[in-house]
This record gives C-alpha cells, sequence and structure tokens, in this order.
C-alpha cells in the first residue's frame, strides 16, 4: 500500500468518524470535536491531493496548502464561535445539551462538563 | 473559445465589484475602531452608497450586455481569483442592497446606544454584524472561485449566528449553537467536494471548471458532497430543524435579513453549481431527489406553519415551505429544454419576492410584538385597527406567498407551473397549487383574527412609528411590483448564462 492511498484511507476514517460523532452525540462539544475530527479528515485529503500535483505537475502542488491552512483557520474560528456560544449558555442555564427538555443543572456542575 | 477567454481578462467597470465588497468591509473596521454610537452611523451613511454600487453593477451589466469581471491582482485563474457579476448577481446584489438597509432603517429604534453611554453591546455587534452579512453575501453573488465562495459561505455564518442571539435569551443561544453546528456540517462537506474537484481537474475557477467537467465519478460524488453541504446551509427538508427556532427567535430585523438573504446565499451557490460548474453531468435523478425534498418542503413547512401558536414561528415555517419551491426548478430548468428558460426565470423569481415579501412580513411581525408584547396568533383581534398599515404589509407579503396575482409569487410559481405542465411533469404543478392553498390557509390564520371587529379595542403597549410601520410595507409592495416585472427583466436575468443551458428562446 503506498503511503498515499494509506493517507487516503485515513482521511476517509477520521471523516467518517467525525460525522458519526456529529450526528449521533447529543452533547454540543462533543459535536464539536467530531466536527474538528471531520474537518482534519478534509485537511489530510487536501494534502494528498497538494502531492498529486494536480494542476501544474509540480511535485507538491501549493495552492492546496494554501487552502488547508485558509480552512485551519475558518475551523479554528468556527470551533472559537461554538465553544463561546455553549459558555454562554452553561452560563444562563447550567445546561450541556440542546434538547429543550433536558433537566438544568446548577451551573458549576456544568462549567466542567 | 471568445466566452472563455473573456471571462479571464478584467472588464471596464470591473473595479465596481472590488467596491461592492470592500465598502461594507471599510464599515465594519471603522465600527470595530472608532466604536460606540458611530457604529450606528456608519453602517447607516455607508448603505445609500452600497446601493448605489449595486445599482450601478447592475445598469453597467445591462448597458454592455455581457457580464462584469475583475481579476484580482491581474493573476488570471487557475493560480488567480476572479470576481464575475452576470445578470443573475446583479439582481441579488440589488435585492441584497435593498433589503439589508431596509432591515438598518428599521432596526435603528431597537439597536440605539442609550443616551449616555459611550458603547452597550448589542448595538455594537449588530451594526458591525449587519455590515460583515453585507459583505460576505456580496462575495457570495461576486465570487468566481469555489474555494473563494467556501469562505465566504462561512463568512456569512459567523455574521448570521451571533444575529441570531444577540439579546442572549437560553432560547436564542440554542437556537444559534444549533444553527452553527448545521451550518458547519455543510461547510465542511462543501469542502471535501472542493477539495475533489480540485483534485480532479487542478481549478477552482466556475467558467475554467465548467468547460473541463466531465461526467466521471469523482465530479459525481464532489456533486453530491457539495449539494448535501448547501442544503444543510439553505435549510431544505428534512435539514430545516435548525431554521424555525432560529428566525423566530431573533430580532426582527435580523430575522429578516436571515429569511430574506442568508438561506438564499447559499441557494445561489446551489444555482451556480448546478447550471454554471455542471452542466456537462447527466443528473436526471439528482435533480428528482432535489424537487422531491421541495416538494416534501412545501407540504410539511406549510402544515406546520399551519400549527403554529406564535406568529414569528409561523413566518419561520413558511420560509422552510417557501424554500421548498426553489428546488422545484432544478428538473424543470435542466436539459435545455424549450420550458427551461421559464422555470430558470420562475425560480430566481421566487428568490426574490420571497426575499421582499419574507422581510416584510418579519419586520411587520416585530412591530406587533413590540406593540402588543407578545406574538400569540389567538390574541390578535382588532389588529387591523390598531396597526392598519402594519397588518396591510403583512397581507401583501401573504399575496406573494400564496402566490395569487399581482405579486412576484404569482408570476415566479405561473412560470414553474408553466414549465411543469409544458414538460409533463405534473406531480410538481400539484405539489405547487396545494402549497398555494396550504400558504392561503396560514396567512388567512393571521388575518381573520387581525381583521375581525375586536369586542374590545386592542391594548397597545406603545405606538409604532410610521416610518418602520412605512419600511415594512415598502418591502411588500417591492415584492408585489415584482409579478409585474417586464421581458427585459427577464432578458437582463439571462446576461451572461450559456446559450445551450438557458434554453431556446
Amino acid at each position: 500500500m503506498s503511503t498515499a492511498i494509506l493517507a487516503g484511507l485515513t482521511g476517509a476514517a477520521l471523516i467518517g468518524l467525525g460525522l458519526y460523532g456529529l450526528i449521533t452525540h447529543p452533547h454540543p462539544l462533543r459535536k464539536i470535536l467530531a466536527f474538528n475530527l471531520l474537518g482534519s479528515g478534509v485537511f489530510l485529503i487536501f494534502g494528498i491531493i497538494a502531492r498529486k500535483g494536480a494542476a501544474a505537475g509540480f511535485a507538491a502542488d501549493p495552492v492546496p496548502q494554501a487552502m488547508v491552512i485558509t480552512g485551519i483557520v475558518v475551523a479554528f474560528s468556527a470551533t472559537a464561535l461554538a465553544v463561546a456560544l455553549l459558555l454562554r449558555l452553561v452560563q444562563e442555564t447550567g445546561r450541556t445539551t440542546l434538547r429543550p427538555d433536558a433537566p438544568a443543572k446548577p451551573p458549576d456542575a456544568g462549567a466542567d462538563a | 473559445m471568445l466566452a472563455l477567454a473573456s471571462a479571464l481578462t478584467t472588464t471596464a467597470g470591473g473595479y465596481l465589484l472590488v467596491l461592492a465588497i470592500i465598502l461594507p468591509v471599510i464599515g465594519i473596521l471603522l465600527s470595530l475602531v472608532i466604536g460606540g454610537r458611530h457604529a450606528e452611523r456608519i453602517a447607516l451613511a455607508l448603505m445609500p452608497v452600497g446601493f448605489g454600487i449595486a445599482l450601478a453593477i447592475a445598469i453597467e451589466i445591462w448597458r454592455t450586455g455581457k457580464p462584469l469581471v475583475y481579476i484580482l491582482g491581474g493573476w488570471t485563474p487557475p493560480l488567480g481569483i476572479a470576481l464575475r457579476a452576470d445578470g443573475f448577481s446583479a439582481v441579488m446584489l440589488v435585492t441584497a442592497a435593498l433589503v439589508v438597509p431596509a432591515a438598518g432603517y428599521f432596526a435603528r429604534a431597537n439597536f440605539q446606544t442609550p443616551q449616555g453611554q459611550f458603547e452597550a453591546r448589542a448595538p455594537l455587534a449588530f451594526w458591525t454584524l449587519l455590515q460583515a452579512l453585507w459583505a460576505a453575501l456580496n462575495i457570495v453573488f461576486l465570487g468566481g472561485d469555489l474555494f473563494n465562495l467556501y469562505v465566504a459561505l462561512e463568512l456569512l455564518t459567523f455574521a448570521a449566528v451571533p444575529l441570531v442571539c444577540l439579546d442572549g435569551r437560553p432560547e436564542t443561544l440554542i437556537a444559534a449553537l444549533r444553527y452553527l453546528l448545521f451550518a458547519l456540517f455543510g461547510s465542511v462537506f462543501y469542502l471535501l467536494g472542493v477539495a475533489l474537484l480540485y483534485g480532479t481537474y487542478g481549478t477552482l475557477d466556475i467558467v475554467l471548471l465548467s468547460a473541463r467537467v466531465r461526467a466521471e465519478p469523482a465530479v459525481y460524488v464532489a456533486a453530491g458532497l457539495m449539494t448535501a453541504g448547501l442544503l444543510a446551509k439553505t435549510a431544505l427538508f428534512p435539514l430545516h430543524l435548525w431554521l424555525p427556532p432560529a428566525h423566530a427567535n431573533a430580532p426582527a430585523p435580523a430575522s429578516a435579513v436571515l429569511s430574506a438573504l442568508v438561506v438564499k446565499g447559499s441557494f445561489f451557490l446551489i444555482v451556480r453549481l448546478w447550471f454554471d460548474v455542471l452542466p456537462a453531468l447527466t443528473i436526471e435523478a439528482a435533480t428528482s431527489i432535489l424537487a422531491t425534498l421541495g416538494a416534501a418542503a412545501i407540504l410539511f413547512g406549510s402544515i406546520l406553519a399551519l400549527r403554529q401558536e406564535r406568529l414569528k414561528l409561523l413566518i419561520a415555517y413558511s420560509t422552510v415551505a417557501q424554500i421548498g419551491y426553489l428546488f422545484l426548478m432544478f428538473p424543470l430548468a435542466t436539459g435545455g429544454h424549450p420550458w427551461s428558460a421559464d422555470a430558470w426565470n420562475g425560480g430566481v423569481l421566487q428568490v426574490l419576492s420571497h426575499a421582499f415579501a419574507k422581510a416584510a412580513m418579519f419586520l411587520a411581525a416585530g412591530l406587533v410584538a413590540e406593540s402588543l408584547g407578545h406574538d400569540r396568533i389567538s390574541d390578535l383581534r382588532g389588529l387591523g385597527r390598531a396597526m392598519p398599515m402594519t397588518v396591510f404589509a403583512f397581507g401583501l407579503g401573504g399575496l406573494s406567498l400564496m402566490g395569487l396575482p399581482p405579486s412576484g409569487g404569482f408570476a415566479a410559481k405561473w412560470l414553474l407551473v408553466k414549465a411543469s405542465v409544458e414538460s409533463g411533469q405534473w406531480l410538481w404543478a400539484v405539489v405547487m397549487l396545494a402549497g398555494g392553498l396550504l400558504a392561503g390557509g396560514y396567512v388567512y390564520r393571521v388575518l381573520a383574527p387581525a381583521l375581525a371587529n375586536g369586542s374590545t379595542p386592542l391594548e397597545t403597549r406603545k405606538s409604532t412609528s410610521r416610518s418602520r410601520e412605512a419600511i415594512a410595507l415598502a418591502l411588500a409592495f417591492v415584492a408585489v411590483l415584482l409579478g409585474l416585472a417586464p421581458a427585459g427583466f427577464f432578458t437582463f436575468l439571462q446576461i451572461g448564462r450559456s446559450a445551450a443551458m438557458a434554453g431556446l428562446q
């Protein structure tokens, strides 16, 4: 098995795991982590595409690398925004799930969950 | 390859496209640096300028009959990035340039910095986010590169999500977080599709790609992933779950912009993708799936709207239903048949008329909630006497949602129904007519008590300002006027579309 195929399969596995987590976990923090796993898988795929040098037959195409850097910045900001919203939610209600009927925990118990 | 060459060189007037994007960005930066109550003044002062730029772009395209192109930094694609505006982009730019300022002037009463205070959190956030949202929308409408469009989509999400939870109530935080999670799922799928397309063809420029794309497995997978991602952001059934709480809990001017423009941003990209990037694919199965989901959205959204107790939730579910109509254009407008152009025009007209009608209805609902202190539909008796202009604006918006003549919604649905009859795809026509009846039902549910004579005069907590009522009414009038769009308007919409895709006219 060549390195590229191994990396591709790893990327696919990360995407699958991330997607599974994003859909099935009720807890928003786990969803955010799953989103990051999913994003890492996608960035790995970009890495392999850079290796292929599709654009101009370079040994390593720099364009996908630039895209990955941008993508990481975007994913980082998205994660920061989601975590900020979640923290605010915990401060306001003490809850850490999105279900409207879930019982509220006391604020200090929810903060470290 | 003359068309290809002209898509890769800056045209006269191309600088307008850059101005349309950097003007709101300058506003954001100034608002953040100067801060305080100046944020509001900067935002409101720049809005007429932004409208002027959007109008200038539209006039320039109308005058030359060709799309505007700007090549950033003089680097031609595939290495560089192009901004392009065709007829569709120009119409969307002008729509955004009307709805965003309308929401802005409406919001002056909601997001004023209190007297004697230098800076307040919610107003500063609102005015900068509104400008950020506008900038992101303009990039979505002008971007010529799929990765650039990914960044634009993310900017749009990052501006839209905090608008939902500006007042910080727990239910708005939950709605915003759920919205963000759906949007992130959508964008990461879109990004994966972009990676596959780049890996296959070595370019992400829309024009270059459309010349290179062939029907092969990688392209089908990429198209599926990107479409699924964009559907989550557009809130097509069954990925609509985030929309009603987010749009219903946001402050009224924010709801208006979210429902009118933000969901249309990702829909715009789906149209770009299927009609401009991937026309080479044979996609009957895919377009049928999209239209089936659209039909389900129409029925499901309308029935849920009928069952809502609160006015803003009713309007939000109606958005779910009206988004469904947009997707009926896909099986009808692809393939270059004689009816394709009609169906495409109908779909675009639905985008526009829904934008204006829904913005008007959310603003009207906001006024109702402010003056009554609640928006329970059952307690609206006598509203027509207390706030006639607001109820009239709501009714005119409803006219367009139902698709009654003369309104933009009527013209749009007429074109789509006509195309579905001509193409022999009767099912979509039946769904559209049923959707119109259901829309009539939920609009009636609001208007019937509002126009009934209340036994006791309705207690209003504070009188509403005439000018804010006028803004809602003006938007509703635009939705109606779209129904009288002349043939030249549709010629304009087709500027920049390839002749094969536009159908035989």
